[in-house]
């Protein structure tokens, strides 16, 4: 039971990376790809109607983590109180300027969105990044299972760490840049003309940059923990995840040099996706290592709700994952193709 | 400064905040089904603008919702980690639930309502705003569901490890207590999309412009008002008072003010509790009505705090007693304007009644203030418990958050929500000063009208 909910709340944190990261992509590179004010719109319109739905998963998967694992839920919320709190104003102003920024035809009032676009895209991106190396590097979990961490000490990695350090920093980068290459290559399939050509040379020149640090990465979470790789050593089959890594990342040139898009962006999906299940693969069957002991890490057999509980949920799950998946079906479907401004302001 | 006290400002805050908007969603939701049927059916398509006009507010209104929402979830977690540990196998359900069933299906289809209805055909556009409709009402549920388990917890074994499991699924869903707290719920979220729509109709109908438009709002709001304001009163009132009554008598002596059991109780009107007395200042008292209101008969007792140790009275106790008599100080006004506003409507008057339309104009924010004193009877009342005869608040909250933290996060969404406030209200200004635009459709693009 404990297998199945950890991989089920993996696939759902997978699929929010996957599908948000795009939308948030698209926010790290809206100053940079827009050049006038109708692009800017156009890139706002690719996302407008999927950004919503996309962010529930972060939603659904917190509660799925909350009723699956409470006291990891406790601890890992409280414990990263800080970091938690400033993820949720930058929500705030991110659902914000995506929706408010075509209420007001006023230069300075887009201009201002346009901004507080970015920069929450951009600072989230970095969050969740540095969120899950701090899950990686461990955490100094106490004898009660929980933990607080401030938000940097001295920015090294030792028993008393703080949320960031070289290596969240690191993990914090690689997210960024990750995520802005997702996005290029989203915008690659949705838009046409110079938006199109900007967005896949942004997406090659990006890409040079990601290959660089995922190469860097690797070590460093080798470094910063050792025992990550005690799962593949024990499976070996599981180095087909590294690999499939470096095939995802190939396929994303390849394809787009070729002017594939829609593989391109379908490879940057698998990559994304791989790059979780090698981090999760590294840390099963721990769910938040401590720094202070492994006596002290929380583990799916000490962190799982009740077999009542888990049972039912197993059946509602399911259920309510085929809905959603119908949903998301309807939607794509609905709003699939370029996006175009034909029909007015986006919105409104 | 008291790390407990500030956890509960924090919560209650970002909480009361929150429920500002989806009290309105839930309720709009429903009316713009109402108004989008209406127009299909008589082939009106002044009802599909008034849809989109509504449409337009409830957008922004949503929004704001979702993003005062995240934070609800999350503070379980950060600032309630305690109580989240032993209580996640139980209420982490609906909330996983809620995020399954409801988050996914709003948003799929609220895109579809607002970017959709070019694409769609007016009977798949309805679709789309009636599943909208039914993903805010499902929300509703399953928070409710969490609620109704604090307050009056069910089907439930404790495990080895000291957290809660559920015994019963169905057990859990079915609580009596959801279920009366969900209609009554509901119904007051239907009592404020009304209010805020009666107010906007007697806006245009005052100022005479787009006065089709806000005959049609005054017509649509007033019906589902005086339905709405009644059923908040009876029965959901009445049922919800009365099973408060029998599971936690401590709060409903609280709320009342009855500081000593008596048979024949009294209602008091109006009044200051004091704490230190045992008695209420300046009261305004009918004999025998609470005993009646409770119990069917006037002369049943009902038991007041002298009953309970001084350690289980709800706290802070005179906040109570207000939000109880607030809340219902201004249920009894809802059902009494709008059933004049009804009358006259039925006569075929209201439209040239200006000291209805007046007090029709002005009475917006007041539901927003019973809906919000209703959950602070609830929540209050429930207190020193956090979940009721099982854990205490004091032992509830993050003990590694300190106090001096939780003010900083607390002080920093006062900031924010003050930004988003005024941005609330400038934009929903904006929509409602350029009024329903003929022949526009909610993305933007232009409609042919229809030949009546």
């Amino acid at each position: 039971m404990g297998f199945i909910w950890f991989w089920l709340v993996a696939i759902m944190l997978v699929a929010y990376v996957v599908l948000d990261g795009f939308d948030i992509g698209v926010g790290i590179l809206h100053p940079f790809l827009a050049h006038n004010e109708q692009e800017r719109q156009l890139m706002l319109r690719s996302i407008g109607p999927v950004w919503d739905g996309n962010e529930v998963w972060l939603l659904a998967g917190g509660g799925t983590l909350y009723f699956a694992f409470p006291p990891l839920y406790a601890s890992a919320f409280s414990g990263f109180y800080l970091a938690l709190m400033i993820v949720l104003w930058l929500l705030i102003g991110r659902g914000a300027s995506i929706e408010l920024r075509m209420q007001i035809n006023i230069g300075v009032w887009k201009s201002f969105f346009d901004g507080l676009f970015f920069f929450s895209s951009a600072v989230l991106a970095i969050f969740y990044g540095a969120a899950l190396a701090n899950v990686i590097r461990g955490v100094p979990l106490h004898q009660d299972g929980y933990f607080f961490l401030p938000l940097w000490t001295n920015w090294r990695i030792g028993p008393q760490p703080g949320i960031l350090d070289w290596y969240t920093v690191i993990g914090g980068v690689v997210a960024l840049v990750a995520l802005a290459e997702h996005g290029a290559l989203y915008l690659a399939v949705k838009t046409e003309a110079a938006l199109q050509e900007r967005s896949r040379t942004m997406a090659h020149r990006l890409w040079v940059l990601l290959l660089l640090l995922t190469i860097v990465s690797l070590p460093a979470s080798i470094v910063v923990r050792a025992d990550t790789l005690a799962n593949y050593r024990a499976y070996p089959i599981a180095f087909l995840v590294p690999a499939a890594v470096v095939l995802a990342l190939l396929g994303m040139l390849q394809f787009s040099r070729k002017g594939a898009d829609g593989k391109a962006f379908a490879c940057s999906c698998v990559y994304l996706t791989v790059m979780l299940v090698g981090a999760a693969l590294g840390l099963y069957p721990r769910l938040l290592p401590s720094t202070t002991g492994s006596q002290y890490d929380i583990t799916i057999d000490k962190s799982l709700s009740g077999p009542h509980t888990l049972h039912v949920g197993l059946i509602w799950w399911a259920f309510g994952m085929c809905l959603a998946l119908l949903y998301f079906i309807i939607v794509y479907r609905t709003f699939r193709g370029k996006v175009s401004l034909e029909g007015g302001g986006y919105g409104h | 400064m008291d790390a407990m006290l500030l956890h509960r400002i924090h919560f209650a805050f970002t909480v009361i905040y929150h429920y500002l908007f989806p009290q309105l969603t839930m309720g709009l939701a429903l009316l713009i089904v109402v108004l989008k049927t209406i127009a299909i059916r008589h082939k009106d398509e002044r009802y599909n603008q008034a849809a989109r006009f509504w449409g337009k507010i409830f957008a922004i209104n949503f929004l704001l919702g979702v993003v005062t929402g995240i934070p609800m979830e999350f503070q379980f977690g950060t600032n309630w980690s305690q109580f989240a540990r032993t209580t996640g196998g139980v209420i982490g359900q609906p909330l996983a639930m809620e995020g399954v069933f409801s988050f996914f299906l709003e948003s799929a289809f609220l895109g579809l309502f607002l970017f959709g209805e070019k694409r769609l055909s007016p009977w798949k556009h309805w679709g789309a705003a009636f599943l909208v409709f039914v993903g805010s009402w499902i929300s509703g549920f399953f928070i409710i569901v969490t609620n109704a388990w604090m307050q009056h917890p069910v089907a439930y074994a404790v495990l080895p490890n000291g957290g809660y499991e559920v015994t019963s699924f169905w057990g859990l869903l079915s609580n009596p207590w959801a279920l009366l707290e969900y209609a009554h719920n509901m119904s007051g979220a239907v009592v404020t999309a009304a209010f805020v729509m009666c107010s906007v109709g007697a806006f245009y109908v005052l100022e005479n412009r787009f006065p089709e438009q806000g005959k049609i709002f005054l017509r649509v709001g007033v019906v589902a008002g005086v339905i709405s304001c009644a059923a908040q009163i009876f029965p959901t009132g009445d049922l919800h008072g009365r099973y408060l009554a029998k599971h936690q008598p401590a709060a409903v002596a609280a709320m009342e003010g009855l500081f000593s059991s008596r048979q024949g109780a009294p209602i008091v009107l109006i009044g200051q509790p004091n704490e230190e007395q045992q008695s209420i200042d300046n009261p305004i008292v009918v004999n025998d009505v609470l005993s009646f209101l409770i119990y069917g008969t006037t002369k049943a007792e009902v038991k007041g705090l002298d009953e309970f140790p001084r350690d289980q009275w709800p706290a802070p106790l005179p906040l109570l007693f207000y939000s109880y008599h607030i809340m219902a100080g201004l249920g009894t006004y809802f059902v009494l304007i709008m059933v004049i506003a009804a009358f006259l409507l039925w006569r075929g008057k209201l439209f040239q009644t200006r000291w209805v339309l007046w007090p029709l104009l002005l009475s917006f924010p007041l539901p927003y203030i019973a809906n919000t004193a209703g959950w602070m009877t609830a929540e209050i009342g429930r207190q020193p418990w956090m979940v009721y005869g099982l854990i205490r608040t004091s032992d509830g909250y993050s003990k590694y958050v300190t106090a001096s933290t939780s003010l900083f996060t607390l002080l920093g969404f006062m900031g924010i929500y003050t930004v988003t406030s005024i941005l609330f209200i400038v934009l929903v200004y904006r929509i409602i000063d350029k009024g329903p635009a003929i022949g526009e459709r909610l993305d933007g693009s232009k409609s042919l009208p229809t030949l009546a």
